[in-house]
């Protein structure tokens, strides 16, 4: 089941924190609320974590990250990075990297097997990513845009991209990734897709803006949801898988 | 080598993020029914408005305080309408018609179709309708014609004379000058003509007209109509009195003594040769002449012994070329008059023995055997302050005024000219004694005429034409350079012309 919440009155949850299949980052609000959301939905599974990177609290679009590693820009400070290395389980890499477009939460987009990267990303930072989270890397635009980490949202079930992406264009990028993607909206039809919704394999927290037919489109494609294997998901998987071969 | 074709990108179909039915992507994300539903652009815009109606002479309220004729669903009428609406700044207005409404329903419908960007890069159009309502409501025009009160100022004209010349005179010098053009209304009166004004701006130019063209005097005066304590404003009507001197063309008049003294010791008995804005005087014993303005006139008034209209006819029996007495701080004196000792013969004693001595200014134009018209003296009655005080044997027995030329139908035959008229149901047919006078004073006086606009006769030219020309006799006529073409727009001359340039 997919979350509604709010930081500190903005829909944007997605600015403010980052969810992996291992980990979770959240930033520091002036009270627990948003924290204990997560917290409520995952310290069972995963640690949550309360970050900064460079004193700010857009941590989820200051960093990218999957079930390997965390990459942060060359902003954070020494004692940031060693408090997330504290935190974070041994399995996950920390690095930090000398990027030009230091927002990477912006500029990459991916899951534990693949990522989408910004046309102009450095080579160098490209092999990082491609050591540090062990995926394969794509360069690549969604709907013209090449801030692919902003109009993009992943995980290891399926994808949802920016509204205006061709059909074309969504056959290759599922060929790509191979998973299921579908074009869709959050927050009342926000572009922003990766500023309005969270999500990992088993878990998805969108803006409180966020409709329930949008409600609907993120969950099937994600498939979040309480009892296992909903009939309608598995025929709508089986659709899907249809028209990509 | 081929070529690919490069394919329009087909856009996915995504759910509306509301109701979730299948959409193309736009700006909103949202289908079309969810869009309007949530954006009513036409929100700061008035759906009901009223419109005031002036039943009296059919027109709309321009506010503030314009009234503005126009039809039922007329260009007009909707420029008003849209003036009305309060808000349209904030939309595009994209169209705006009539939407039919019967016309005694006192309803106007206008349909609108307005566009607005809700968001960046989504515009919406929308069309709705306003309704007008229409209010009677009486304009000040027609209110003030419901409460008879048309006029807020008047400039009574008026000259106690027994002779209209000068009225016809001023008509003409009104009606080249367009000083009329601001009244309401003309009216005329016993003595004189009544101007009416919706302000006294209008009296005061033609009050300050007259005076620069006659000479005359006037009073002011005003009535409180109503008045309102509180803003302080009076409505009141305003009245012009204007006086004109009561003496004519052709007049026989006794100056007072020390004004014929101021003018250059001119003789007490004077023939007043013309009036415009001064009275022209001239002395018949020695060709002598004054002009007097009409602050004079009225700081040493006189009045005519008798009018052009109590002249007897004379008949001239023998005429001599006399000399004139110069002396100093005399006047000028005409030297287009002749001054001649005449003898005459009254026309009714004709085969008598009684000739009449007399000394006349229009030498140059007589000879004996002339007809001409003069004031008898001996003869008449005559209640003047200023003659009782002459020494009676310095009177002359006969003063000449003027030479008659022809009889008057003849001249009437003869006048290819017309002038205009003010229309006031005057009578200014050949029967009209005073209004052939000056007719004939126009043809014998060219200073006089210079000021008047006369203007061809194209009847009377037409049967001259095919009578003959007998210009034998010598009379004074208006030469055809100072006449004026008339403008005529007669449908039936446009189209005998137009058949004229067909042929």
């Amino acid at each position: 089941m997919a979350v509604r919440c709010q930081f500190e009155g903005s829909n944007e949850v997605g600015v403010f924190s980052k969810l992996t299949n291992a980990y979770c980052l959240a930033g520091i609000g002036a009270s627990a609320n948003f924290y204990s959301i997560f917290e409520d939905q995952l310290s069972e599974t995963i640690p949550v974590v309360y970050a900064s990177i460079a004193g700010c609290r857009i941590v989820g679009s200051m960093v990218t990250g999957n079930r390997h590693g965390l990459l942060v820009p060359n902003t954070t400070t020494d004692t940031e990075l060693q408090h997330l290395r504290d935190h974070l389980p041994d399995k996950v890499k920390v690095q930090r990297i000398e990027e030009r477009l230091s927002a990477l939460g912006n500029v990459v987009v991916c899951n534990d097997y693949v990522a989408l990267v910004h046309p102009d990303i450095d080579r160098e930072t490209e092999e990082i990513i491609h050591d540090t989270l062990q995926v394969e890397v794509f360069r690549h635009t969604i709907a013209n845009n090449v801030l692919v980490g902003s109009y993009a949202v992943l995980s290891n079930q399926g994808g949802l991209l920016h509204p205006a992406t061709p059909t074309q264009e969504q056959d290759e990028l599922s060929m790509l990734l191979q998973v299921p993607l579908v074009a869709g909206t959050v927050n009342r039809g926000s572009n922003a897709l990766a500023a309005g919704l969270l999500v990992n394999d088993w878990a998805a927290f969108c803006g409180m803006d966020t409709t329930a037919t949008e409600l609907n489109v993120i969950e099937s494609i994600f498939k979040i949801t309480d009892a296992p294997q909903a009939t309608a998901s598995t025929t709508m998987r089986k659709a899907l898988i249809d028209s990509m071969t | 080598m081929e070529y690919m074709n490069p394919q329009e990108p087909v856009l996915g179909v995504i759910l509306c993020c509301d109701c979730g039915a299948q959409i193309q992507p736009n700006p909103t994300n949202r289908c079309i029914a969810c869009v309007r539903a949530r954006n009513d652009i036409s929100e700061g815009i008035l759906k009901q408005h009223t419109l005031y109606f002036c039943r009296g002479c059919e027109r709309y309220l321009d506010p503030p305080a314009t009234w503005v004729p126009a039809a039922l669903e007329s260009k007009d009428l909707l420029k008003l309408c849209l003036k009305k609406m309060k808000g349209l700044n904030k939309v595009r207005l994209v169209d705006a018609g009539f939407v039919w409404t019967e016309p005694h329903s006192k309803r106007i419908k206008v349909k609108l179709v307005v566009q607005k960007e809700i968001q960046a890069g989504a515009v919406l159009q929308q069309d709705f309708i306003v309704e007008y309502i229409i209010v009677g409501q009486m304009c000040d025009d027609c209110h003030r014609v419901e409460a008879k009160d048309y006029w807020r100022a008047v400039v009574q004209v008026r000259q106690k004379a027994d002779h209209k010349r000068t009225f016809y005179y001023l008509e003409q010098l009104i009606m080249k000058h367009n000083a009329h053009g601001k009244a309401l209304g003309i009216k005329p009166l016993h003595e004189g003509l009544d101007f009416y004004f919706s302000n006294e701006q209008g009296a005061r130019h033609l009050v300050d007209f007259f005076n620069s063209v006659v000479p005359c005097r006037w009073t002011h005066s005003k009535k409180l109509i109503s008045h309102d304590i509180h803003s302080n404003s009076y409505n009141y009507k305003f009245t012009f009195s204007v006086d004109i001197v009561p003496i004519c063309k052709d007049s026989v008049v006794c100056l007072p003594k020390n004004l014929a003294h101021q003018l250059g010791g001119i003789g007490q008995i004077c023939v007043v040769q013309r009036i415009t804005n001064h009275i022209s005087v001239i002395d018949p014993s020695t060709a002598q002449f004054a002009e007097i303005s009409s602050s004079v006139y009225w700081r040493s008034p006189f009045n005519s012994l008798c009018s052009a209209r109590s002249l007897t006819e004379f008949v001239v029996m023998d005429v001599n070329d006399a000399d004139i007495r110069h002396f100093t701080g005399q006047g000028q004196i005409s030297h287009k008059h002749q001054v001649a000792e005449v003898w005459v013969q009254r026309s009714s004693e004709l085969g008598t023995n009684t000739m009449i001595f007399c000394r006349t200014h229009l030498g140059h134009l007589l000879a004996p055997g002339d007809t001409v018209m003069g004031f008898d003296l001996r003869m008449s009655n005559i209640n003047d302050t200023n003659i009782d005080k002459m020494n009676e044997d310095t009177l002359p027995d006969v003063v000449l005024v003027k030479k008659v030329y022809a009889d008057k139908a003849t001249r009437s035959a003869r006048r290819r000219w017309k002038l205009k008229h003010l229309a006031l149901n005057d009578d200014t047919g050949s029967q009209n004694r005073d209004y052939t006078d000056f007719l004939e004073d126009l043809e014998e006086d060219p200073q006089y005429r210079t000021n008047i606009n006369i203007y061809r006769d194209e009847v009377k030219m037409a049967t001259a034409a095919a009578l003959g020309n007998d210009e034998t006799a010598e009379l004074p006529q208006v030469s055809l350079e100072e006449m004026l073409e008339d403008l005529n727009i007669d449908e039936a001359m446009g189209a005998v012309e137009g058949d004229v340039i067909m042929k």
